[in-house]
């Protein structure tokens, strides 16, 4: 989500000190301590390296911002070890339902979870403050990540072997020499304008208005979305709980509009009465005003400086495709800056930029796709949407292509040159380039088997592998889950993607594909 | 399946007289909301990607049209 206004405090940290020396060696440094930072200097922390995050605020910001997180965005915060605090924090849903005009009932609903037995639910709604809190209290258990409160980039120059990174403090400029600069500083990214690079795509000519308010009235934990309601008459509004009582509501407000005056409180007033009944009584959380855009760098990686999450692609806010897109960059870079900073050929960052790609090109075409539907551009284009929703109510048929938001789910890479194309044939399963699928292991979940590491998940038994973790499976579902019969094995890559599987494989066969899934191939 | 571009109406003169009749009485927003109601219907009938893309292609005049 872009050009978010009249963003606050949420809790006051105050600026951290200033490093003794004036010129410091770090490997990483990290830019910005939005989720996006926070979770790349945990995931990187956690494999025992030397980070700084560096962020230009002094607190963690209020506004409710991103609030829809992934079952994959959960399955990657498990692997971080913040899972279970975020969905217990969070409120947990799968269903989505869409109300047309003033039809009081659906035309069409949608279960985000269609496959059942896994640990995650398909999203839970939960703050970024919040999100960023939990973040930063497992990184506080890490002596070797390091944030730095009201420290600001000020400039960035790339020289050999790294970057120089000149930083002002409350107490006075420094300066680091980093090997790695991951610019995780949002989609105005200062790090993305001080090096001149590009950021092409598309401005959509819209508002959008967000009242954030708590009710303490007892509605279901779904997302509801309408199209052209009553009380928003030819516009798109949408409904969605968070926690502590508080509830997201947002209403499309047309391009040609006076911003200010919008956002007065007796203005969004009027607009949560005519959603929720003239008598509703709510508090005021957070009001905003957005428009957005759908765009990207034509890379993410320039030298030492790799850009993850906004700084690198900004996506429409329909389908939580702007930090769950962060998070999967999160996912894919820690593993890949691990081995390298542990001496592997840089070249292995290539597959970020590529795979980073393939996922943010995705997501900006669902989430244009979904604009394109929510806000149609022609009169033919309204009356294909109207078309559309008026047969979604009566027939089946026309329902797959209802779009009030195609939402986040993991992306697959099925050309990845980190592939070991299959050489056997495959009935099921899972193809190399998809996620890991999860399943139950009688008391526990199949994914959290999976670690940090790359793991050789087996039908059956055998012995240990150098180099990898082993789990052997014998649970059916999970077998079927994979079409995995006895003697067959999936390589999984520390992002827990599959990035090989044999009928019969042998070491060499796993060998090579280990060396392939790092790069080497 | 690719897209059928030679006769295949059992009974054109009848069919068509359908239509036709389909936006008797109603205003221009109207007529244009069922044409959009029928096109939907249809390409779910037909359901090939390819064949569906082919029309597309044919009504925008492109090279088979």
């Amino acid at each position: 989500m872009t050009d978010v206004r009249y963003a606050h405090v949420w809790r006051k940290i105050g600026p951290s000190p200033r490093p003794a020396i004036a010129v410091e060696d770090i490997p990483v440094v990290i830019a910005g301590a939005g989720p996006v930072g926070l979770a790349m200097a945990l995931d990187l922390g956690r494999r025992g390296h030397r980070v700084t995050v560096l962020t230009r605020l002094d607190y963690i910001a209020a506004g409710s911002k991103a609030i829809c997180f992934s079952k994959r965005s959960l399955d990657i915060l498990d692997r971080l070890g913040v899972g279970d605090r975020m969905v217990a924090k969070g409120v947990t849903w799968n269903v989505g339902k869409v109300f047309w005009k003033d039809r009081p009932d659906p035309v069409y609903q949608f279960d985000l979870l269609p496959v059942k037995d896994q640990k995650r639910p398909a999203f839970i709604n939960i703050q970024q403050y919040h999100v960023e809190e939990l973040l930063i209290e497992a990184l506080a258990a890490l002596p070797n990540v390091e944030l730095r409160w009201g420290h600001e980039v000020r400039d960035v120059a790339p020289q050999d072997g790294g970057v120089r990174i000149d930083v002002d403090a409350a107490e006075g400029g420094y300066a680091i020499d980093a090997r790695w600069l991951i610019a995780c500083d949002g989609n105005r990214s200062p790090i993305r304008q001080m090096l001149g690079l590009d950021f092409e795509g598309r401005v959509f000519e819209d508002n959008f208005l967000i009242a954030d308010i708590r009710i303490t009235e007892d509605r279901p934990a779904e997302r509801w979305f309408w199209f052209d309601p009553p009380f928003n008459p030819g516009k798109s509004a949408l409904f969605h709980r968070q926690p502590d009582d508080v509830w997201r509501l947002d209403f499309q407000l047309g391009w040609n509009i006076d911003r200010d005056a919008c956002l007065k409180d007796e203005n969004v007033e009027r607009y949560i009465r005519a959603m929720m009944g003239p008598d509703v009584a709510f508090e005021k959380e957070w009001y905003s005003i957005y428009t957005f855009q759908c765009r990207r760098m034509a890379r993410f990686v320039h030298g030492s400086v790799i850009f993850a999450g906004d700084s690198a692609h900004l996506v429409s806010p329909f389908g939580a495709r702007g930090c769950n897109g962060g998070f999967a960059d999160v996912d894919n870079l820690g593993w890949k800056l691990d081995l390298v900073l542990q001496g592997a050929d840089a070249a292995l960052l290539e597959s970020y930029n590529e795979e980073a790609i393939i996922t943010a090109d995705e997501n900006i075409l669902n989430s244009t796709r979904s604009t394109d539907f929510l806000t149609p551009k022609s009169t033919m284009s309204e009356t294909f949407r109207d078309a559309v929703l008026e047969l979604a109510a009566e027939h089946s048929f026309a329902r797959p292509l209802v779009n009030s938001g195609r939402l986040s789910t993991a992306i697959s890479y099925p050309g990845s040159g980190l592939n070991t194309p299959d050489e056997d044939s495959w009935d099921g399963g899972i193809a190399p380039g998809s996620p890991a699928l999860d399943a139950p292991l009688g008391d526990a979940w199949l994914l959290d088997g999976l670690g940090d590491r790359f793991t050789l998940l087996r039908a059956g038994g055998g012995d240990a592998v150098d180099g990898l973790d082993v789990v052997d499976l014998d649970a059916p579902l999970a077998l079927s889950r994979y079409g995995l019969e006895a003697g067959g094995a999936y390589l999984i890559r520390p992002d827990h993607y599959v990035a090989a599987r044999w009928k019969a494989p042998d070491a060499a066969k796993i060998d090579r594909a280990l060396v392939r899934a790092k790069g080497g191939g | 399946m690719s897209l059928i571009l030679t006769p295949n109406l059992v009974d054109p003169d009848g069919i068509y007289e359908k239509l036709i009749a389909l936006h008797e009485g109603r205003d221009e927003a109207d007529s244009q909301r069922v044409n959009a109601r029928l096109i939907l219907t249809l390409i779910n009938h037909i359901g090939d990607r390819a064949t569906i893309l082919e029309a597309i292609e044919v009504a925008a005049g492109g090279p088979k049209g």
